[in-house]
């Protein structure tokens, strides 16, 4: 057998679009110790009051640039770190609260795949051994997976699924490539029949060529086991390709979610408009008019007050820095059709604006016209 | 000069008089303990006075090789420069003593590396790396090389400059530190800058301020730009001229324009077409097959070979030359050599637009 069994819902078109993960008022501190006795004198808030959904069967990008908390996002989905409050509900439980079997259960059901796949696998583990501890921490009678023989044969049967050998499960992490390691890393995490798989930058770390073959095989992989994936990444046009729906983090805020096509043409929030056109493009005959953000990202253990991209905004400067930004932190609102923003001027990064600071382009294709481009 | 018209890279050095650096079949190699590297092997381009060049390629392809053997930054051993040679301003670096290529280094030619954090010396004050550079290749005293210094500072945008030479690298941020290193190469008015993955470690918005701010400098300056860059959106709106590299060598040199729009050799156009975009949403992407040959078990003939979509017998056996084109683009393939013509007719259809 070369498929291995999936004991997951085999069809899960009835479930698609329904919610599998509820964020809901997500918050991740981190203390700053000072002094001797390492008082805390304040917090590092890298996940500060996030709210949104992850629906069965979508690939929820998340974009941001570091330090934004997208990754520490994941991670406490994850339970690898300790929320400060909110809830994350999973079939209507609150999985931010579960101790014990629950928890183990749970472990299984979402997985990671690491960025980094030279760190991320112990380089003095066979790749059986490497693909078999998971297992082996998840066996129960009925899978069976505490033998050593169900164990190998399942490695086999999911390197084949990423596209390796079977008997590379001798091998140790050295003897492959950067592209190969990071098949390594989504066979571990997929022998374990996952629901929810957090992807933290996949592709970051390999070659333009390699990527395409990475994300086409986790394209393959979440039709043939009905993943739902979070899609970490900071390179846009990764994130454009692959994701449903995509979100946008600033300092521990989530300040954009919309659909990926909308959210592409018509982002509505500032920090969106200026992401979008500040990414080069291959097409030398595009030729943007760039916005050019003032600054760096603000420390986020001392946040600016009120909407914390104030400092950096474009659209407060055009509108003549409106007190309301530096007091008040905007509420994510929905602007129709589930894309919802938090920036108390939203409205004012109408078509126009956004036409104009991003675009310009000098002969848009035929074939493949740029959304914002026929906009303007 | 030369008249060796059949060399491709004839078509970048148009206006000889105008060419500040050419690089002439380079071949930088490594001997280690499992044998010999051929980490550059016959590599040839040239930058004109102002010019602006990008050597685009994957991790592997030897393009750092190719800008660290420009400085001489290359250990010798293991790194044994195997051949060639790279005129600069008339004379050969290769040639010279490590007295003359010193003076050359920082002043003449400025280098920005890639990760400002690694390449700033953490136990020293900006201030005192800044003025070290300038003394070394500038007349003036401390007092006078901290004033350039500062000048400096405030030319590449960073605020309050006076107080930011009194700090150490840690307590800038990583847009700021590579200011800082852009403020050193640039405090010795240097005929080139080599630029090598400036902006890879830094953040979408940061990376938009050091790309203007690198294009700025070059057209205030004037001085010529080698970028090195793995990114082939930041070579579209970066330079005028690009080298596409594959083990070792250049495959493909020309105009920006035409190389992006119009790839003719097979590599670039994998490439090409492999960078995910909103158009190739719910389609695979389309993939190099296989991955970067092994250095010491490289392919005879055409590197490219094993993996490439239209290869066939001859590939395998020959190497190809960089074939000349036209004045503004040259590709080492076989589909441009006049025998196969009419293998080139299937690798001109398929496709009509590689991005």
């Amino acid at each position: 057998m070369t498929q291995p069994a999936s004991s997951a819902q085999p069809q899960a078109s009835p479930d698609a679009g329904r919610p599998l993960l509820e964020i809901e008022h997500l918050k991740t501190y981190y203390p700053i110790r000072a002094g001797i006795v390492r008082r805390t004198v304040g917090h590092v808030k890298a996940v500060d009051d996030v709210s949104f959904q992850i629906r069965k069967g979508e690939v929820f990008g998340l974009v941001g640039e570091s330090g934004c908390g997208k990754t520490t996002l994941g991670r406490t989905l994850l339970r690898l770190e300790k929320p400060t409050g909110g809830e994350v509900k999973m079939d209507g439980r609150n999985i931010l609260a579960f101790k014990g079997n629950d928890l183990k259960a749970l472990r299984r059901r979402i997985q990671v795949i690491f960025q980094d796949p030279v760190g991320s696998l112990n380089p003095r583990m066979p790749v059986s051994d490497i693909i078999g501890e998971g297992l082996m921490a998840q066996a129960t009678p009925e899978n069976g997976w505490s033998e050593r023989k169900t164990r190998d044969r399942r490695t086999g049967d999911f390197l084949e699924v990423v596209g390796l050998r079977r008997d590379y499960a001798r091998r140790y992490p050295h003897e492959f490539s950067g592209g190969q390691r990071q098949r390594i890393g989504i066979a571990r995490a997929l022998a374990l029949d996952p629901e929810f798989v957090f992807a933290d930058e996949p592709v970051s770390a390999l070659d333009v060529s390699i990527q395409s073959q990475i994300l086409n095989l986790m394209s393959d992989l979440r039709e043939q086991f009905n993943l739902t994936y979070l899609f970490v990444a900071h390179n846009l046009s990764v994130v454009q390709y692959i994701s449903d729906r995509v979100g946008v983090m600033y300092l521990g805020k989530l300040v954009e979610v919309a659909d990926v096509a909308d959210l592409y043409a018509h982002p509505r929030h500032p920090y969106t408009v200026a992401l979008l056109s500040a990414v080069p493009d291959p097409d030398p005959r595009v030729r943007k008019k760039r916005l050019v953000l003032h600054g760096d990202v603000p420390s986020p253990a001392k946040p600016p007050t009120g909407c914390r991209f104030h400092t950096r905004c474009w659209l407060r400067e055009q509108l003549g820095n409106p007190e309301r930004c530096s007091t008040e932190d905007p509420a994510a609102r929905d602007m129709g059709g589930g894309h919802q923003v938090a920036c108390h001027f939203a409205e004012q990064v109408s078509r126009s604006v956004a036409a104009e600071t991003i675009q310009g382009v000098i002969a848009p294709r035929a074939q493949e016209p740029n959304p914002v481009v026929a906009e303007a | 000069m030369t008249t060796d018209v059949q060399d491709g890279t004839q078509a970048l050095r148009a206006g000889v008089g105008d060419v500040l650096l050419d690089v002439r079949d380079l071949r930088t190699h490594f001997k280690v303990m499992d044998g010999l590297v051929k980490a550059v092997d016959g590599v040839s381009f040239s930058v004109r006075k102002g010019g602006r060049l990008a050597l685009v390629g994957e991790s592997g392809c030897g393009k750092s090789v190719t800008a660290l053997s420009i400085m001489r930054l290359i250990e010798t051993p293991p790194g044994i420069f195997a051949g060639g040679e790279i005129m600069f301003n008339g004379r050969d670096l290769l040639r010279l003593s490590d007295a003359e290529i010193r003076k050359v280094r920082g002043g003449q030619i400025a280098m920005i590396f890639q990760e400002p954090m690694t390449s700033l010396n953490p136990v020293l004050t900006v201030g005192a790396q800044l003025t070290e550079a300038i003394l070394l290749h500038q007349e003036t005293d401390k007092k006078g090389a901290r004033r350039i210094a500062q000048k400096a500072l405030e030319d590449v945008g960073v605020a309050d400059a006076r107080r930011r030479l009194d700090q150490y690298p840690h307590e800038l941020s990583g847009g700021m530190r590579q200011r800082v290193m852009i403020a050193m190469a640039l405090s010795c008015n240097p005929a080139l800058i080599i630029a090598d993955e400036p902006t890879t470690a830094l953040d979408v918005t940061i990376q938009r301020q050091i790309l203007e701010l690198i294009k700025d400098i070059q057209t205030r300056t004037g001085a010529a730009l080698l970028l090195i860059t793995h990114d082939l959106g930041v070579v579209a709106e970066t330079v005028d001229d690009v080298a596409v590299m594959y083990a070792g060598r250049v495959v493909e040199t020309g105009s920006v324009d035409e190389v992006l729009l119009r790839p003719r050799h097979p590599y670039t156009r994998g490439l090409l077409e492999s960078i995910p975009s909103q158009g190739k949403r719910g389609k695979r992407l389309s993939v190099i097959k296989g991955m970067v040959p092994n250095p010491f078990r490289m392919p005879p003939g055409c590197k490219f070979q094993p993996r490439c979509p239209y290869q066939w017998d001859d590939c395998g056996t020959g190497e190809p030359a960089l074939i000349s084109l036209d004045e503004s683009i040259s590709s080492r393939c076989f589909l441009h050599d006049p025998r196969f013509r009419d293998r080139l007719a299937a690798y001109d259809s398929p496709m009509g637009d590689p991005a």
